[in-house]
C-alpha cells in the first residue's frame, strides 16, 4: 500500500489531481456545518446579482438563490450520485462479467451477447430511455448512468476472469475441495479487485459527466433541488446577460472530472504491474551506458569479443549486479556455449551485446564489445540499428512471443531484409522463399503465407532462425532457442544450426542451461554463476575434467539418459541474489570444498592453456585438466 | 502387491468448432481408450511430446475433466463422476508452474489450510498440527507460512506446491512436470524430496514429463505417450535402452547427450497427424522407417509380457 501511494505521489499531475480532489471532497462532505445561506430559499428582488456582493459571494441566480451555496450542495450531490453510480456500475458489470468468464460456455454467450445488445445502443438515448421509462428523477438518472456503464466492466471483468480461471491455482482450489462460489469469492475476486478499481478511476469522471449531463436536460435532478447539471440547464436562459450563472457550475464540473482523471491515470499507472519495477517510462532505443573505468584494449582474439563487460539494473536505490565483469570471444565458424541456471547474467550478456536490455533499468557500466576490433558500447543508436540483424542477430527462446501474430511469416521476412537493403516486394518474396528452404521447412512456397499461430513450435523456431540469417550476419547469438520445443524437434533444429555454422562459417553463441546440448554443439563452453564465469574452455575438456566444483556439482545434478532409476546429486542452497553478492567466491556458501580464503577478496579467473577457472582450490587442478 | 489405480478404457474426445447456436463440427480424441494399472508404491513415468495427451490424461484422473468412456478406479473403488472434492481425498495434483499454481493473493498458510478446511473439516489447532507436519517432512521453515507466493524461488515454491498436495492426505500423486519450470540443480533438489516423501508416506506416483533422463531417474514403469495413446510400456531400465516401438527409439535417440555426434534422428517433417483427420492406421507411420501397408491400415494393440508395445513390427529390443 505505501509502495501504492509513492509511486502515485512520482506521479506529479496525478498528485495535483489527487489534491485538487480532496479539497474538493472535503468542501462537499463538510457543506452542511459550513454558515451558508439556504441554497433553495428565493428571492427575486436580489435576483442576477453579480459575482462578489455583499452576502452573495458568487452572486444569484434567476431566483435569486445565493450561487455559492447551490454550488456546493449541488457539487455534493454530483460527486455522490456519480460516485454511487460508478460503484453500482462496476459492481453490477464485475458480477456480471466474473460469472460469464468464469462458467465460460453457453452461459458466457448468453450474458455476452446481452451485453452487446445493451452496448448496441447510444448511451445517451439509452439512458434518456430509461429515465423516459422510470419517470425523471435523480435516483433513475443514477440508475440510468449505472446501467449504461456496466456493460464496460462485464467485458473489462469477463476479459481478466477467462485468464484467471485457467490458471492452476484455480485447479488446485478444486482440488482441495472448495465449491464454485468459493472460488469465485477467494481465488478470483481477489485477483480482479485492482483491474476493477483501475476501470472506476477511470470513468467514474465521465459519469458525473453524463449525470450532470441528464440533469442538464431536466431529466435528473427536480427542481428547487441543486445539482451542477441542474444548475447549467437552469441558468442556459441567461448565458448572455448573465454569464456567471453558467460559469460557476461549468469551473466546478472541469474542476471535478479534471482532477478525477488526472489521479485515475495515476491509479491505472501505479496499480499496472509492469510498472511496479519502477520504469515509469518506455525503454530506450538501446541500452544506457555509463562508464567509468577506461575501455580495455582489443585483444583480437575473435570475431565477437566481449571484455570486462559489466552490466547492472538500477532499480530505485538498489543495484543488481547482472553481469559482473564477463570477458568472451568467438570466432567465425565457431560455436561457443553459455551455460548457467536462470539469473547467472548469462541472457543479460547476450542482450548487452547489441545494447538490447531495456533502460532503464539496465545500465552497461564497463567493458567492452567488440566486432571485429571496433567497440560498439556506445556507439550511436544509428550504427547499433545498422548492425542488429545484419551482422549481430538473435534467436530468441520463445518463437511465438517474437513473431509478429498478424503478419504472414513471409512479409515479416521481407521486413526485417527491407531493414537493411531496399529490394523490391517479388525479390523480397523470392528471397524468403530461399530462407525457409534454408531452414528445412517443406513447401516453403505454400508456407511464407501462413500466419505464426498456423505452425507448430517447431516450425516457428525455423522461422526465427531464418529471420536471423535474413542478412547475411557474421554472428547469431542463440538464447536457448530450443527450450520450448521437443526433444524430436530439438535434435533437429541443433542440427539445422550446426549444418550452418559449418556451411556458413556463422560464429554462433548458444546460450542455454543443457550440458547435453552444449556437449552435443559447442565447441567450447564458459559456466556462469552470478553474473561471472567461472569456468571456460574446450566442450570436451571442461565435461571430461570440470574443474571448479560448481561446474563438477552442476553436471552431477543433471540425469543422464541410459542409468536407470537412481538417487540424483543436488547442489543446497540457491544462488546468492545479485543485489547483495558476499565478498569473495559467490558459490561459497554452497560449495563442499569452501575454505576460509575462498570468502576473502576477489577471486581471479586464472588462464592456463585454453582452460580457465574461477576458484582457489578446484577440483582437479588447472594444470592437470588444461593437459 | 496391490493396485493403486486402475483405468479401464479411458478416453477423452472434445467438441471442435461449435459456437452459439451452431452444432460442433466433429470431435478430436485427445486421448484414446487407456487401460493402466498402477500398483502401491510404484512411480509409473509418463513420456510424451507436447499435444500427445498426457495432461488431459492427468486431468482426468484427478476429475477436473470428465472421461469421455471408461472409469477410474482408486484402490479398488470406481470413482465415476468428476468431482475434484471426491478425487481430492485420493489423489492429488503437482503442477508444472509452482508459482502460478499458488494464488498470488493468499498466504501460504491460507493455501495450505484449504484442503485442511474444506475437504476435512478440520478446526484449527488440529490444521496447525498437520500444517507443521508437513512443512517438516518437505522441508520448509514455519515462518514462510505469513508470506506471499511471489516471495518464493521456483523450487520453493514447488515444495509449497508438494506440501499443499500431501496435505490432501492422498496416497496417489499426480505430478505433472514438476521440475521442468526449475534449474537444474534445485530440479534435483525436488526430485530427492519426492523420493523421500514417497517412501515416507509409502505413496504412489504418476510422473509426466517430457524430459526423458528425469522420468528414467525416477520411475519404475514408463508408458511413452504418441498422439493420445500409449505406444510402448515397460521397466524404466529397459525402454529407453532397448526400445521396441520406433517412436520410443525416435525418442531416445534425439534426447542429447554428451559425446554423442549431432545428427538429426529424422530427416521427415515431424509434425503430428491431424487430429481433426486422425490416420486410419497408426498414428506413427507417416514417420515411421519400418511402416508397412498394414500399419496404414490398421491400428496396433499393446502387446507383450513384460515390455509393451502397440506395433506390427516391434524392433528387436535387445
Amino acid at each position: 500500500m505505501m509502495a501504492f501511494l509513492k509511486l502515485l505521489a512520482r506521479n506529479r499531475l496525478a498528485l495535483a489531481g489527487g489534491i485538487v480532489l480532496s479539497f474538493v471532497v472535503l468542501l462537499a462532505l463538510i457543506t452542511p456545518l459550513l454558515p451558508l445561506a439556504e441554497p433553495n430559499v428565493t428571492n427575486t428582488a436580489a435576483r442576477f446579482q453579480k459575482l462578489f456582493t455583499e452576502g452573495a459571494l458568487l452572486g444569484t441566480d434567476h431566483l435569486g438563490r445565493d450561487l455559492l451555496s447551490r454550488l456546493m450542495w449541488g457539487t455534493r450531490l454530483s460527486l455522490a450520485v456519480g460516485f454511487a453510480a460508478a460503484v453500482v456500475a462496476a459492481t453490477l458489470g464485475a458480477a456480471i462479467g466474473i460469472v460469464a468468464g468464469f462458467y465460460g460456455g453457453r452461459t458466457d454467450n448468453l450474458i455476452m451477447r446481452g451485453v452487446d445488445m445493451l452496448m448496441a445502443f447510444p448511451y445517451i438515448l439509452l439512458a434518456l430511455a430509461i429515465v423516459a421509462a422510470l419517470g425523471p428523477g435523480l435516483f433513475n438518472a443514477l440508475i440510468a448512468v449505472a446501467a449504461v456503464n456496466v456493460p464496460f466492466f462485464a467485458r473489462n471483468i469477463r476479459g481478466i476472469t477467462v485468464g484467471i480461471a485457467h490458471k492452476e491455482f484455480v485447479d488446485a482450489a478444486r482440488l482441495a475441495g472448495l465449491s464454485n462460489t468459493r472460488i469465485i469469492l477467494t481465488e478470483i475476486l481477489p485477483n480482479v479487485i485492482p483491474v476493477i478499481v483501475i476501470a472506476m478511476s477511470t470513468t467514474i469522471g465521465w459519469m458525473i459527466l453524463e449525470t450532470a449531463g441528464l440533469s442538464f436536460l431536466g431529466l435528473g435532478s427536480q427542481p428547487p433541488q441543486a445539482d451542477l447539471g441542474s444548475m447549467l440547464g437552469e441558468a442556459r436562459s441567461a448565458l448572455i446577460t448573465n454569464p456567471h450563472t453558467s460559469v460557476v457550475p461549468g469551473i466546478m464540473i472541469l474542476i471535478i472530472v479534471m482532477s478525477i482523471n488526472l489521479l485515475g491515470d495515476g491509479v491505472r499507472d501505479a496499480l499496472d504491474p509492469r510498472l511496479k519495477s519502477g520504469a515509469l517510462s518506455r525503454p530506450m532505443a538501446s541500452t544506457m551506458v555509463r562508464r567509468k573505468d577506461p575501455v580495455p584494449q582489443a585483444e583480437g582474439k575473435g570475431l565477437l569479443e566481449v571484455q570486462e563487460l559489466q552490466t547492472q539494473f538500477h532499480v530505485k536505490d538498489r543495484v543488481y549486479r547482472a553481469v559482473g565483469g564477463v570477458s568472451l570471444h568467438v570466432k567465425p565458424g565457431e560455436c561457443l556455449g553459455v551455460i548457467g541456471e536462470s539469473g547467472s547474467g548469462k541472457s543479460v550478456t547476450a542482450l548487452s551485446v547489441m545494447g538490447l536490455v531495456a533502460s532503464p533499468p539496465g545500465v552497461i557500466t564497463g567493458g567492452a564489445v567488440r566486432y571485429d576490433g571496433e567497440d560498439l558500447i556506445g556507439a550511436p543508436y544509428r550504427k547499433l540499428r545498422e548492425m542488429r540483424g545484419r551482422n549481430v542477430a538473435y534467436i530468441f527462446q520463445d518463437p511465438l512471443a517474437t513473431l509478429h501474430p498478424l503478419y504472414k511469416v513471409g512479409d515479416q521476412l521481407i521486413e526485417a531484409i527491407r531493414a537493411h537493403r531496399p529490394i523490391s516486394k517479388s525479390e523480397g518474396q523470392a528471397r524468403a522463399i530461399e530462407l525457409l528452404k534454408a531452414v528445412r521447412i517443406p513447401n516453403a512456397e505454400k508456407r511464407i503465407t501462413d500466419y505464426p499461430h498456423e505452425m507448430s513450435g517447431g516450425m516457428r523456431q525455423r522461422v526465427g532462425i531464418a529471420m536471423a540469417l535474413a542478412n547475411d550476419p557474421d554472428i547469431i547469438i542463440a538464447d536457448e532457442p530450443t527450450t520450448a520445443l521437443d526433444v524430436t524437434v530439438q535434435a533437429q533444429i541443433l542440427s539445422l544450426l550446426d549444418d550452418l555454422r559449418r556451411s556458413r562459417g556463422l560464429a554462433i553463441v548458444f546460450i542455454t542451461h543443457d550440458f547435453g546440448v552444449v556437449g552435443q554443439l559447442c565447441d567450447r563452453v564458459a559456466v556462469m554463476y552470478a553474473g561471472r564465469i567461472v569456468e571456460e574452455g574446450p566442450t570436451q575438456s571442461v565435461l571430461e575434467t570440470p574443474t571448479h566444483p560448481y561446474t563438477a556439482r552442476l553436471m552431477a545434478c543433471v540425469p543422464e539418459l541410459g542409468e536407470g532409476k537412481r538417487r540424483l546429486e543436488a547442489i543446497p542452497g540457491l544462488p546468492p541474489v545479485v543485489d547483495k553478492l558476499p565478498a569473495g567466491c559467490a558459490f561459497a556458501d554452497r560449495c563442499d570444498r569452501v575454505q576460509a580464503d575462498c570468502r576473502q577478496g576477489e577471486i581471479d579467473l586464472e588462464r592456463e592453456g585454453a582452460r580457465a577457472v574461477r576458484c582457489i582450490h578446484p577440483v582437479t587442478p588447472l594444470k592437470e585438466a588444461a593437459e | 502387491m496391490t493396485e493403486a489405480l486402475k483405468l479401464t478404457e479411458l478416453s477423452k474426445s472434445f467438441p471442435v468448432g461449435g459456437g452459439f447456436l451452431a452444432a460442433s463440427r466433429g470431435t478430436v480424441k485427445a486421448v484414446h481408450p487407456i487401460s493402466l494399472t498402477v500398483q502401491q508404491g510404484e512411480t509409473l513415468g509418463i513420456v510424451g511430446e507436447s499435444g500427445c495427451g498426457k495432461s488431459t490424461l492427468a486431468r482426468m484422473l484427478v476429475g477436473l475433466l470428465e472421461p469421455t468412456t471408461g472409469t477410474i478406479e482408486i484402490d479398488g473403488a470406481a470413482l465415476d463422476n468428476a468431482d475434484p472434492a471426491v478425487f481430492g481425498k485420493r489423489i492429488q495434483y503437482v503442477f508444472q508452474d509452482p508459482i502460478s499454481s499458488l494464488n498470488p493473493r493468499k498466504t501460504i498458510r491460507q493455501i495450505m489450510e484449504a484442503p485442511l478446511k474444506r475437504l476435512y473439516g478440520m478446526d484449527r489447532s488440529q490444521r496447525d498440527l498437520r500444517i507443521s507436519e508437513i512443512f517438516a517432512s518437505v522441508n520448509l521453515r514455519e515462518e514462510f507460512l505469513e508470506r506471499y507466493p511471489h516471495e518464493f524461488s521456483g523450487g520453493q515454491a514447488q515444495r509449497i506446491g508438494i506440501a499443499r498436495a500431501l496435505a490432501a492426505n492422498a496416497r496417489i500423486l499426480i505430478l505433472d512436470e514438476p521440475v521442468s519450470a526449475l534449474d537444474v540443480s534445485v530440479q534435483a533438489q525436488v526430485l530427492n524430496l519426492l523420493a523421500d516423501l514417497k517412501k515416507e508416506f509409502s505413496l504412489t506416483y504418476l510422473f509426466i514429463s517430457h524430459d526423458l533422463a528425469v522420468v528414467e531417474a525416477v520411475s519404475d514403469r514408463i508408458a511413452v505417450l504418441y498422439f493420445g495413446s500409449v505406444v510402448e510400456l515397460g521397466p524404466a531400465e529397459e525402454i529407453f535402452r532397448a526400445p521396441r516401438h520406433p517412436y520410443t527409439k525416435l525418442l531416445a535417440d534425439s534426447a542429447p547427450v554428451v559425446g554423442r555426434p549431432l545428427t538429426a534422428p529424422e530427416s521427415k517433417e515431424t509434425e503430428l497427424p491431424d487430429p481433426l483427420n486422425p490416420p486410419p492406421g497408426c498414428a506413427f507411420a507417416a514417420r515411421c522407417p519400418r511402416a508397412s501397408d498394414r500399419c496404414r491400415k490398421e491400428v496396433p494393440r499393446l502387446e507383450g509380457d513384460r515390455v509393451q508395445a502397440a506395433c506390427f513390427h516391434p524392433l528387436d529390443g535387445d
